[in-house]
């Protein structure tokens, strides 16, 4: 008798969809995975809602709502494997530049009726609420390794989605460096690998969709992009981006580059 | 009198979170919310102080769905402000990346989320069981998008490639060329796919709207045009401040938008159409008129069609503009900061989207505004269901309930966009509250 097909569950917290549509952006893929997962809670795709648990859920979004703080609970309880998908999910979001600033400032600029808004002061990854088993970068997610993500979980084994550095898929493509050849400040040398180093294709930057590296050593890249003529105010904004809220680069500050270079020059 | 509820907690197969509320008294509707409960993440609040090449990189990510509309508005909003025109080149490949767009969301919409409804499949991967041939087409029209959007933008959500002044770089005429294989074949399945569209059943409910849209001397629109309605809106993309206000009300996480002392209006597909049937390739308005559509459509479930047209159209627009190309000299213009204020509606998948903003001397943004579409269509939803409801009224809870999702669905609500949430509620008497109720407590038994 053939085993009952694992039940597959997507989720939603504050987010711009984009990750959850990189499933469905699986045009060639997107029925090989129905026929092996059953596709039981997605509510972007489906009216059709089977009840958990579930085998594995993938959730995107950040958690910025008292209620979604209470959701993200239920949705742990009932899943046995819980997969984070996108910049949102695994650092917070765009939405985390809230964090640095109040968040009441922040409604009055875009509501009439603040009081109407029910909102945190925080917008927050998903690991700060549940354990989460596995987290996938970027701003949005690569498809390819949404894939590999599901096929590692089917095949019960861990998913290869390597840690390096932009500037390695960079090699692995032949593209010449931008920094180097150009003089363009760009995050690659710490920002995490899966993008496949689209922006140097395009003769830009990275900027740093899929949030930092393992060990990133932000402070000597922030040196190296103001000798390439950066101002202080600008290092700050592109560290403080999609992935904003993540260690280490929550902590870059312009001042604090300008002390470590006053104490090597001591 | 007895009161009921039709109610649907969270909407499917639109992009984001909301609901419907429909309150039903005797044969009466009493009231209709369409809710928008998705979180708000303050877009317009952390723009500001950021530098004006950052731009469209965050406004990017307020949709997945379609984020190079957002780019669109954002780049000849900043562009407008500075005073700088994009022509020639620079100018087509803006086009052709937005067809990409309206492709991969109109096919998205039209084999995912919306024909299902007519079929009645609770998703696409059910109804590519009986229909494998419909969807399987549907996918690789989406795909063709796609691919438009990945070759020029460097990937199909959030692209990288568009810049303030033009793009970071540009292609070569025979790596663009390479596209125009796919293209054809695309544009020969769209029109197989108006076709079959054209064979599904529409229920009899023409409302008369106000349609507003861009609308350009020569062409069809994307990103450049008059704002004009079929009740006498004739005016200049900088004056919508003076015409549109956003109102926001307690059921919505969502503004809602309306033109000063007329209310609700219509943006989307069928808004352009009407207005814009003139400006279609002649193969669109062919296969339009075959698929017995005029040259107006005042059926929102007829969108359908008409979002299938558009594909086709996006395609012919799209071969044309790649056997024109030469590449131009440079792949953006120098850009001059200056303190002003900029404002620009582009033709958005789902309708008009407006971005204003206002910038020092250094390019910094001082303050931002977006006026996505959903937003601009919520209370022409509601209208629409407040018309719809009573002569559907005898028809059983479930029935009732899945017919006023696909009413909503004929807008493609992006949720995400105008902030991101459906929930649909519709009251019924007593008898029939218990069974609501008890249909409620299963919805939520597995949160």
């Amino acid at each position: 008798m053939r085993k009952r097909k694992p039940k597959l569950a997507v989720w939603k917290f504050a987010s711009c969809d984009g990750c959850q549509l990189s499933l469905l952006d699986c045009e060639d893929e997107l029925f090989a995975v129905a026929g092996e997962l059953e596709i039981a809670y997605f509510m972007e795709a489906s009216r059709a809602v089977v009840k958990g648990p579930y085998d594995l859920s993938l959730v995107e979004g950040s958690i910025t709502t008292p209620h979604d703080a209470k959701r993200i609970r239920q949705v742990r309880r009932q899943s046995k494997y819980l997969v984070t998908i996108g910049a949102c999910a695994t650092a917070g979001g765009i939405q985390a530049l809230r964090n640095f600033r109040d968040v009441k400032e922040f409604m009055r600029i875009v509501y009439a009726t603040p009081a109407y808004i029910s909102t945190l002061e925080k917008s927050t990854a998903i690991s700060e609420h549940v354990k989460v088993d596995f987290e996938l970068r970027g701003c949005p997610i690569n498809k390819r390794q949404l894939l590999e993500v599901i096929s590692a979980f089917l095949q019960k084994r861990k998913p290869n989605t390597p840690p390096h550095s932009v500037c390695v898929e960079c090699k692995l493509r032949g593209i010449v460096c931008v920094m180097v050849a150009q003089g363009v400040p760009c995050l690659g040398p710490v920002t995490h690998a899966g993008c496949g180093a689209i922006c140097p294709a395009y003769d830009r930057g990275c900027y740093g969709c899929f949030g930092p590296k393992e060990t990133p050593n932000i402070y000597s890249l922030g040196r190296w992009m103001k000798s390439l003529g950066s101002e202080d105010e600008e290092l700050e904004r592109v560290f403080h981006n999609f992935n904003t809220y993540a260690e280490p680069f929550r902590d870059f500050r312009a001042s604090e580059l300008q002390r470590r270079e006053t104490q090597e020059n001591e | 009198m007895n009161s009921r509820t039709i109610k649907v907690d969270y909407l499917a197969r639109v992009e984001g979170e909301g609901a419907l509320y429909i309150r039903l008294e005797g044969d009466r509707v009493a009231d209709v919310k369409l809710k928008i409960f998705e979180p708000p993440r303050f877009f317009e609040a952390f723009l500001r102080g950021r530098d004006f090449l950052e731009v469209t990189d965050i406004t990017a990510r307020i949709c997945g769905i379609c984020p190079v509309a957002y780019q669109m508005s954002a780049l000849h909003a900043i562009e407008s402000a500075f005073g700088l025109r994009i022509e020639g080149q620079l100018r087509a490949l803006r086009r052709l990346i937005y067809c990409g767009e309206w492709v991969a969301s109109h096919a998205l919409h039209i084999f995912m989320l919306h024909a299902p409804d007519f079929l009645g499949y609770e998703d696409a991967i059910q109804m590519a069981k009986d229909h494998p041939e419909v969807v399987q087409r549907g996918l690789r029209l989406k795909k063709a998008g796609n691919k438009i959007m990945s070759f020029l933008g460097g990937r199909a959500i959030h692209p990288i490639n568009v810049r303030v002044g033009g793009f970071y770089k540009v292609p070569t005429k025979e790596a663009l060329l390479e596209l125009r294989d796919t293209i054809q074949r695309a544009r020969d399945e769209a029109v197989e796919s108006v076709r079959w569209l054209s064979t599904l059943a529409f229920p009899e409910f023409e409302q008369d709207y106000e349609f507003v849209a861009l609308r350009h001397p020569q062409e069809y629109p994307f990103n450049e045009g008059r704002l004009v309605s079929n009740k006498g809106l004739n005016i200049p993309v900088s004056e919508f401040d003076d015409h549109f206000i956003e109102e926001h009300v307690s059921h919505s996480n969502a503004l809602h938008s309306v033109l000063k002392g007329r209310g609700a209006y219509f943006v989307g597909p069928a808004a352009r159409y009407s207005l814009n049937f003139d400006k279609l390739s002649a193969l669109a308005q062919d296969e339009a008129r075959r698929a017995g559509l005029g040259e107006v459509c005042r059926n929102p479930f007829q969108s359908i069609i008409v979002r299938g047209v558009e594909v086709l159209y996006a395609f012919d627009e799209a071969l044309r503009l790649i056997e024109q190309y030469e590449p131009p000299d440079q792949p953006f213009l120098e850009v001059e900061p200056r303190a002003a204020t900029g404002f620009a509606c582009t033709e958005a998948p789902r309708g008009m989207l407006y971005h204003r903003y206002r910038l020092d001397e250094n390019g910094l943004i001082l303050d931002a505004r977006i006026v996505p579409p959903t937003s601009q269509n919520q209370k022409t939803i509601e209208n629409d269901l407040w018309q719809f409801v009573p002569k559907r009224i005898d028809l059983p809870q479930d029935e009732l309930t899945w017919k006023c999702e696909q009413a909503i669905r004929n807008y493609d609500p992006c949720i995400s966009c105008a902030t991101h949430f459906l929930r649909l509620e519709i009251e019924r008497s007593p008898k029939d509250r218990a069974h609501a109720k008890e249909t409620e407590a299963s919805h939520y038994r597995h949160w």
